[in-house]
């Protein structure tokens, strides 16, 4: 009996570790297979290459470990990032300094972020159908934008953009870094963070403790946007042109996964950050396996959905007594 | 004697280790209302819960017409005649009136639905049963009453033989319980075996033909309802024997003098609809006000209309003189108001967050400067109240969903009293925690009514509302019966006025009947 217990106490301790820990040990496992397998993997170039594509993954997904803090989902940062890169390409051909039109593209994801705010926090409709109305609508309003057609775009930041380094490090990648940094330092250690976790955990107790909790959550949602909108500027950078039914799609899936792999609950009240920014790299980084050896992107897709998978099943809340 | 349609014989069942139900038998027979009473906690729900196979008996067993059975699923229950009501209508609102009077056995013809047959069979049965309503309207259209006892007409044409009414009319009108209560009489006509569980008193004593009294899981009383008088039924559900009350009505020992200042708290001619009538509280400094009253009295919903967390469609609060405006908790609490919710788990608790974080929650604003939480004080602020309270933790940063009952509700005082509150409203403090703990919450709400806060205390237990109370405000049914000062306050005086506020009740209702 004893042996028993101790052995059903070793499970939980197992469970529990691997949804804390259990990324950073798929990554390493990830690596060490391709170290084996992939010719040529373990070379500079590898983890630049690596680092000039993941950057957005990052941005977009520490808005949603915001989001998902909170208990929601931010179905719309694919079409933010679509909205965004269309606002760009609307003002650069208008003619704008590219400053201008960059603050422009940023602004409007901050906008949609808080109007998915507004609707979650105020409406109280639920996040994942709030935010799926933008994610619907978002492709076809930056479509509208660019009236209907890729638009190239030749500005010359652009190239700094996809190329540039800083002692060998992509400058998008350091960008990412410092939002990332930026973020947890806003989880752990601003009101704002506490409030965020406090209403994922509970949001009745949360609302008798006194907390702002519906200004909590329109910022959340505000911040989701922001970031998505950042990814969109850096997406048409790379792609030199602005395409609203290519840019960001499917964004929303990958971000979750990233997420969730990292070690934040869908249910809410905790968030990750260093995990998040681990599985978005995972994830970036199983894609280019996958590719390097030649597997076919549907393929690509059915093993994302199938860690997808895996880590809800291990983030699954313990099962109650009762 | 006729054997029962169905028996619980010394049912028990436990959760986690804790006692829900223990050696508890009731006996339901055909033809008759058994009414199910308790507070909260007391093991209603357990039984009913146990009965239809939600949950599953540790020992003891359950018996249909004779027949020893144990139902896995609500569904096994149902198919072999336990209808269920609930509280809230678990139909599909959008459907018909008729396509939910059939639901899961829909007449069909050629394949496909018989509407037609749907809705004239279901119209008719309707009518039978005294209940007017247009059939084919989807469900969610009519008033809760009507789906609520089309709910219960239903589940009698599947043939049930007995039917558990849970908590039936508390979201109903006056009216509406008239209703339900003859369709009531109507079922008792059709030889079905009733279950009744309410805290109204006054439907139970109308409606009902036997009464269990449960509490703290525990079998108290069963008896015809003509041997039980309402002071009585009253006594066994708050905890103590008539007889023995007598003895006992001790108030608060070295009730002190008050002083005589302006009043801190003054919440006058509380309304809601159907929830508060004109209630009124007013509480000195340093004085603890008890609100009495049984389950669903209203007196959780005063506690919450002052803290903000109830609107209100009119009343005044006011603090220290100032008049209260935004009804939310977040400004009654800058306003001095700070609460502590019945439900520790469902509203207090953070249950992922640390103690240190839980603690540190509602007075967030004072620990931030420009966005930061200050650490230090923070850790400042948790070490002192986890020291004066004694929470036992590991340490600050253990979860909070780890401690014990006393400790989580240590727990949330803290947060409270970090507010530095100028009045302080307590709902059920000492529920579900251990006897030390409970004995350190008591001392702890006098020694900070002594130190001038104006406290509000709920409890089920009456004894400790008259021993740690200065007044008392007894309330029934949402409105206020009276109010009690030293040497009145004694569970005997609280009891008879609950008592008789519910005869005179029956008394007028009993009136208009005759007179119709």
């Amino acid at each position: 009996m004893t042996t028993l217990a101790a052995n059903l106490r070793d499970r939980t301790a197992i469970a529990a570790w691997t949804r804390e820990h259990g990324v950073y040990l798929a990554l390493l496992v990830l690596v060490v297979f391709n170290a084996i397998a992939t010719p040529n993997f373990l070379t500079v170039d590898t983890v630049q290459l690596l680092f000039s594509q993941v950057p957005p993954v990052i941005i977009v997904s520490l808005g949603m470990a915001l989001v998902i803090g909170t208990g929601g989902v931010d179905l719309s940062v694919g079409s933010i990032m679509a909205i965004a890169s269309a606002v760009l390409a609307k003002f650069v051909t208008g003619g704008s300094p590219i400053g201008v039109a960059m603050l422009a593209a940023v602004a409007a994801g901050l906008l949609v972020g808080v109007f998915n705010g507004l609707v979650v926090a105020i409406a109280r409709v639920q996040p994942i159908v709030a935010t799926l109305g933008v994610l619907v609508a978002g492709r076809g309003i930056a479509l509208v934008i660019t009236g209907g057609a890729l638009v190239e775009l030749f500005v010359p930041v652009f190239k700094d953009i996809r190329l540039g380094k800083f002692l060998g490090i992509p400058y998008v990648m350091i960008v990412a870094a410092l939002l990332a940094v930026a973020v947890s330092f806003l989880v752990r250690r601003t009101a704002f963070g506490y409030r965020l976790l406090a209403v994922g955990g509970n949001r009745r107790a949360s609302v008798l403790a006194g907390l702002p909790v519906r200004r909590t959550l329109v910022v959340v949602y505000a911040i989701s946007g922001t970031l998505a909108a950042v990814a969109g500027v850096i997406a048409t950078a790379r792609l030199r042109a602005s395409d609203p039914s290519y840019i960001g799609l499917l964004m929303e899936l990958t971000a979750i996964t990233a997420v969730v792999v990292g070690g934040t609950s869908l249910t809410g009240g905790r968030v990750r950050i260093l995990g998040t920014v681990t599985g978005a790299i995972l994830i970036q980084l199983l894609e280019t396996t996958l590719v390097s050896h030649n597997a076919p992107d549907s393929v690509a897709r059915m093993v994302e959905a199938l860690i997808i998978i895996a880590a809800v099943y291990i983030q699954r809340p313990a099962r109650s007594s009762r | 004697m006729t054997t029962p349609v169905l028996a619980v014989t010394s049912a028990s069942k436990r959760f986690a280790g804790v006692r829900a139900l223990e050696d508890v038998s009731i006996e339901l027979h055909a033809g008759s209302v058994h009414a199910l009473v308790g507070e909260n906690g007391a093991g209603k729900s357990t039984l009913i819960k146990l009965i239809t196979g939600v949950y599953q008996l540790d020992s003891g067993s359950v018996r249909l017409r004779g027949e020893e059975v144990a139902f896995d699923s609500p569904r096994s229950a149902q198919r072999a005649g336990i209808a269920t009501i609930y509280q809230e209508v678990h139909l599909a609102p959008q459907l018909s009136v008729a396509r939910n009077f059939f639901l899961g056995r829909e007449p069909t013809r050629f394949g496909s639905l018989d509407l037609k047959r749907m809705n004239r069979n279901s119209a008719e049965a309707l009518r039978r049963y005294g209940i007017v309503a247009d059939v084919k309207r989807p469900l969610g259209e009519l008033g809760l009453g009507i789906q609520q006892m089309v709910a219960i007409a239903r589940a009698v044409e599947t043939d049930a033989s007995v039917v558990i009414m849970d908590e039936p009319t508390s979201s109903l009108e006056p009216r509406e319980v008239d209703l339900l209560l003859d369709l009531v009489a109507q079922l008792k006509a059709k030889d079905v075996a009733i279950v009744y569980v309410s805290h109204k008193l006054d439907e139970v004593f109308r409606a009902c033909d036997t009464i269990t009294v449960l509490r703290d899981g525990k079998l108290v009383s069963t008896g015809p309802t003509s041997e039980l008088t309402r002071r009585q039924l009253i006594s066994r559900m708050l905890g103590r024997d008539a007889a023995e009350l007598d003895e006992s009505g001790r108030t608060r020992l070295g009730r002190r003098e008050l002083e005589d200042g302006e009043p801190v708290l003054r919440a006058e001619h509380l309304n809601r609809r159907l929830i508060l009538e004109d209630v009124s509280v007013v509480v000195r400094p340093g004085e603890v006000v008890g609100l009495a009253g049984l389950l669903g009295s209203g007196r959780s919903e005063t506690a919450k209309a002052i803290f903000g967390a109830l609107p209100l469609d009119s009343g005044d609060i006011s603090v220290d003189g100032k008049p209260l405006t935004h009804q939310t908790p977040a400004s009654r609490i800058r306003q001095g108001v700070a609460m502590l919710p019945e439900d520790r788990k469902a509203e207090g608790l953070i249950p992922d967050m640390s103690i240190r974080d839980n603690i540190g929650l509602a007075a967030l604003p004072q620990l931030t400067r420009s966005g930061l939480v200050s650490r230090k004080r923070v850790d400042d602020i948790v070490k002192t109240f986890m020291t004066r309270l004694r929470i036992k933790a590991a340490s600050p940063l253990q979860r909070v969903s780890e401690l014990s009952g006393g400790n989580q509700q240590k727990v949330l005082l803290a947060r409270l009293l970090c507010l530095n509150p100028r009045v302080l409203l307590l709902d059920e403090p000492t529920r579900g925690i251990d006897v030390g703990a409970k004995a350190e919450v008591q001392a702890l709400v006098a020694e900070l009514a002594e130190k001038g806060m104006a406290v509000v205390l709920i409890s089920s237990e009456l004894e400790e509302v008259v021993e740690g109370s200065d007044s008392v405000v007894v309330l029934r049914d949402g409105a206020q019966l009276g109010r009690l000062v030293g040497d009145d306050i004694t569970e005997d005086k609280i009891m008879d006025l609950i008592a008789d506020a519910a005869s005179e009740q029956i008394e007028a209702s009993e009136q208009i009947e005759a007179e119709k």
